[in-house]
C-alpha cells in the first residue's frame, strides 16, 4: 500500500472544485437554494398560527354583542373576516375551508346575559387541521373570561364568579382533533408529488444523456406525440400509488372516505387532474435542465415549497399573505383542499370548483409553455 | 440517373462557430457516398441537417424529391438515421428495440418484420438479451438493422463502425453493399480510408466546406499528386527531415517505408535526392486518398487550429 499522498488528495479536491465551477446550474442551487428557502420559509412559517380567519352571525345587535365580536377582533389568533347574512352562508364557508371558526350570536343573547340567565353562543371550529383548530379553540373558549368587562354591571356581572356566558364549542369534520385525518390525505399530496414531477422530470433528460433523443427525433414521432406517450404510463403509476396510500389510510389510520357517490366522484376527479398537473410539471422541468442531477435539484426545490406553504405542514391561513399568494401557485394547495375537503368534509364537486379550476388553469399554462419548448430538432 | 440528395448552398451556425458552409451536394439514388474529414469538420451537422434534425440556417433542395426544409416529416418517414454513438435503448432487449421502431414508423404486420430483421441478424436466439450486453460490433449490426426496418429509401450513417473490430468492419460493409444493391442511397461518414474506397464516391469537408467530391480515382488524378516510396533504414526520421524540404506537402513513415507526396515533380525528386542512393529503393507510385487528404489539409488552413 502506497503513503498516504497529500498532493493526490488536492489533485482530486482542485478536480472536483473545477468540475462543480462548471456545473452552473448546480452551483447556483447550492448557493441559492439555502438563501431562498431560508427567507422564504423562516418568514412564513409559523407553528402557532394567528389572525386565522373567522365568520360571525349575529342576531342580537345590542352593543353587548358588539363588543363580544370586537374583544374577539383583538385576540390575534382570529380576525373576523366575513359577517355573512345568514347561517346558510356562514355554513358554505366552513365548508369550503375560507374560515377557521364561525360565530352564531343568538337573538336573545343579551336579554339571557343581562337577566343572569344561562346566555350562550355557538362557536363551530374547522377541526379538520387539529393545529389551527387548537388556537381558535383556545380563543373562543377565553372570550367569557375576558368579554364584556366594561359592560356588565350589576347581577349579570356578579355570579359568584362565574363568567357572564358560555361558549358551545363545535368541532367539525374531525372533532376528535385526531392529527392523522388532516396528515395522512396530505401525505398522499405530498407522495404523489415528489414521485410524479421528479420520474417525469428525468424523463427527457435521461434520453438526451443516453443519446436516445437524437434518434428518436429522427423518427416520425412528433414532440407531442412523445409527450403524450412518456405521461400516460405515470398517470397509471400515480392511480396505483393513490390507491395503495388510500387503502393503507383506511385500513392502518381509519381515515374517513367520501361518503357518496358524488363525493368519490369528486375526489376521483380532483386526483386525476393533480396526478397530470405533477407530470407535466415534470415534463417542463425536463426540457428546461440539461442532465437528470440538475431535473433532481430542480424537483426538490419545488417540493420544499409544495410541503411548507401548501398548508400540508402548516396550517395554510395561518400563513403570511405573501406566503399564501405562493401557496395558491402550488398545485398541491389546491389538492390538499380538495382531499381534505372529499374525505373530511364531504365536499362534492360544487363546492371544490375553485380548486378544480385552479387546477385546471395550472394544467393549461404549464401544458402549453411545455408542448412550445419541446424540440422536434437537436438545434 | 436521379438524385436522391440535391441540395445547394447549406449553411449552418451555432452561435459564432460557423459549421457547415455553402454546401452543395448531390448524391445518386443507390449510390454510396463516403463523408470524410477531420473531426469537427462539419459531417455530423451536415448528415443532421439532411434528416431534418437541425433547421439549416440558409440552403434549398431536394431530399428524396421532397423539399428538405418542408417536408421533413415525409423525409424523416423514408430515411433511417445512425447516430455516432449507440442510441438505442441499452435497457431493452433486442427484440423490443426493433419493435418499438416498427411501432414508432406504424410499420404493418410488425411481429414479421422484426422476425425477418432477427432472422437476418441471425439474433433469433439472442432476441430476449438486454440491447446493452452486446458487444460493439454486433451493437452496431443491431442499430443498422434498427435504421433499415422501415425500409427506408435513404441511409444516413454517421461513423458506423467507430470503435469495432476489422471483421466486423467487413461484415458490416458487406451488408452496406448489399442494402445499396436494393436500392437504397447511403451517405455515411467514416475516418477509414479503407472504408472510404469501399465507397462509390466521396466527398472531403473540412472547415464546414466541401472541397473535394468525386470517385476515389477522381479525387486522386485531380488532385495533381505525386508520390514516390523509399524503402530502407531509419524511416521515421527521413520522413521528418522530408516534411521541412521545399516542394514536399507530405511525408509519412509506413513500417519500413516512407511516403513523400507534392505537386511538383522536380521539386519532390530534389527532396529526395540525398537519400537516393543505397541502401534506399526509390520509385513513383500512385498516391493513395490519404496522401491526397494531407495534401488537401496543407493546402487549407485548417480553422480547429488556427489562432
Amino acid at each position: 500500500m502506497s503513503r498516504l499522498s497529500l498532493s493526490r488528495i488536492a489533485a482530486v479536491m482542485v478536480k472536483e472544485f473545477t468540475q462543480l465551477r462548471r456545473d452552473r446550474i448546480t452551483y447556483a442551487m447550492i448557493l441559492v437554494m439555502p438563501l431562498v428557502q431560508l427567507l422564504l420559509f423562516g418568514y412564513a412559517i409559523n407553528t402557532d398560527p394567528r389572525h386565522l380567519p373567522a365568520a360571525v352571525v349575529s342576531y342580537d345587535h345590542s352593543n353587548i354583542a358588539n363588543d363580544l365580536v370586537a374583544t374577539l377582533q383583538n385576540s390575534s389568533y382570529v380576525d373576523v373576516t366575513h359577517q355573512p347574512n345568514s347561517e346558510a352562508e356562514m355554513d358554505r364557508l366552513m365548508r369550503r375551508g375560507s374560515i377557521s371558526l364561525a360565530l352564531t350570536i343568538p337573538p336573545d343573547f343579551t336579554h339571557h346575559l343581562l337577566k343572569g340567565e344561562r346566555a350562550q353562543i355557538l362557536a363551530e371550529v374547522d377541526a379538520s387541521d387539529p393545529v389551527a383548530a387548537g388556537g381558535v379553540s383556545a380563543a373562543v373558549a377565553a372570550l367569557p373570561a375576558q368579554a364584556l368587562k366594561h359592560d356588565l354591571l350589576g347581577p349579570a356581572a356578579r355570579q359568584g364568579g362565574k363568567p357572564p356566558f358560555e361558549v358551545v364549542i363545535h368541532r367539525l369534520y374531525n372533532p376528535e382533533g385526531i392529527n392523522a385525518y388532516n396528515i395522512v390525505p396530505g401525505l398522499l399530496a405530498i407522495i404523489l408529488s415528489m414521485t410524479l414531477v421528479m420520474m417525469t422530470a428525468m424523463a427527457v433528460t435521461r434520453e438526451v444523456e443516453r443519446g436516445t433523443m437524437e434518434s428518436l427525433l429522427a423518427t416520425p414521432a412528433t414532440p407531442f406525440e412523445v409527450m403524450i406517450g412518456k405521461l400516460l404510463p405515470y398517470i397509471a403509476v400515480g392511480i396505483v400509488q393513490t390507491t395503495v396510500v388510500l387503502t393503507l389510510a383506511r385500513l392502518l389510520f381509519a381515515v374517513p372516505m367520501a361518503q357518496t357517490a358524488a363525493g368519490w366522484l369528486a375526489l376521483a376527479s380532483g386526483i386525476v387532474l393533480f396526478i397530470t398537473c405533477n407530470l407535466s410539471l415534470g415534463y417542463l422541468i425536463s426540457t428546461l435542465v440539461r442532465s437528470q442531477l440538475q431535473a433532481m435539484q430542480v424537483s426538490v426545490f419545488y417540493i420544499m415549497p409544495s410541503l411548507f406553504l401548501s398548508g400540508f405542514m402548516f396550517p395554510f391561513l395561518g400563513l403570511p399573505g405573501w406566503a399564501r399568494a405562493i401557496g395558491e401557485v402550488l398545485p398541491v394547495t389546491h389538492f390538499l383542499r380538495i382531499i381534505r375537503g372529499a374525505l373530511l368534509k364531504g365536499q362534492v364537486l360544487a363546492d371544490m370548483s375553485p380548486d378544480i379550476l385552479a387546477l385546471a388553469a395550472f394544467l393549461l399554462v404549464v401544458a402549453t409553455v411545455t408542448v412550445a419548448r419541446s424540440r422536434t430538432t437537436l438545434d | 440517373m436521379t438524385n436522391a440528395i440535391d441540395v445547394r448552398g447549406l449553411n449552418k451556425s451555432f452561435g459564432d462557430k460557423h459549421v457547415v458552409r455553402d454546401v452543395s451536394i448531390q448524391v445518386g439514388e443507390g449510390r454510396i457516398t463516403g463523408f470524410l474529414g477531420p473531426n469537427g469538420a462539419g459531417k455530423t451537422t451536415t448528415l443532421r441537417l439532411l434528416c431534418g434534425l437541425l433547421t439549416p440556417d440558409s440552403g434549398e433542395g431536394e431530399v428524396l424529391g421532397l423539399d428538405f426544409r418542408t417536408q421533413t416529416a415525409a423525409i424523416k418517414r423514408q430515411t433511417g438515421y445512425m447516430t455516432q454513438s449507440f442510441s438505442l435503448y441499452q435497457d431493452m432487449t433486442i427484440e423490443e428495440n426493433l419493435t418499438f421502431i416498427a411501432r414508432v414508423y406504424g410499420l404493418e404486420n410488425r411481429q414479421q418484420v422484426v422476425n425477418q430483421a432477427l432472422d437476418e441478424l441471425g439474433l433469433q436466439d439472442r432476441r430476449g438479451q438486454l440491447a446493452g450486453a452486446l458487444s460493439g460490433g454486433w451493437k452496431q449490426r443491431l442499430a443498422l438493422a434498427a435504421a433499415t426496418l422501415h425500409g427506408p429509401r435513404l441511409l444516413l450513417l454517421d461513423e458506423p463502425t467507430a470503435g469495432v473490430d476489422p471483421q466486423a468492419r467487413r461484415e458490416f460493409w458487406d451488408e452496406i453493399h448489399a442494402l445499396a444493391d436494393r436500392g437504397l442511397t447511403v451517405l455515411v461518414s467514416t475516418h477509414y480510408m479503407d472504408e472510404a474506397e469501399r465507397c462509390h464516391d466521396i466527398g472531403y469537408i473540412l472547415n464546414g466546406r466541401l472541397i473535394a467530391r468525386g470517385t476515389a480515382e477522381e479525387i486522386i488524378a485531380r488532385s495533381g499528386l505525386v508520390t514516390f516510396n523509399g524503402e530502407g533504414p531509419d524511416v521515421g526520421k527521413i520522413s521528418h527531415a522530408l516534411e521541412a524540404q521545399p516542394g514536399v506537402l507530405g511525408a509519412s513513415a509506413f513500417g519500413t517505408a516512407v511516403h513523400v507526396s507534392g505537386t511538383d515533380k522536380s521539386a519532390l525528386e530534389q527532396a529526395i535526392a540525398p537519400w537516393r542512393k543505397a541502401p534506399y529503393e526509390w520509385e513513383q507510385v500512385e498516391p493513395s486518398l490519404e496522401d491526397v487528404f494531407i495534401q488537401l489539409m496543407a493546402d487549407q488552413v485548417d480553422d480547429r487550429y488556427a489562432s
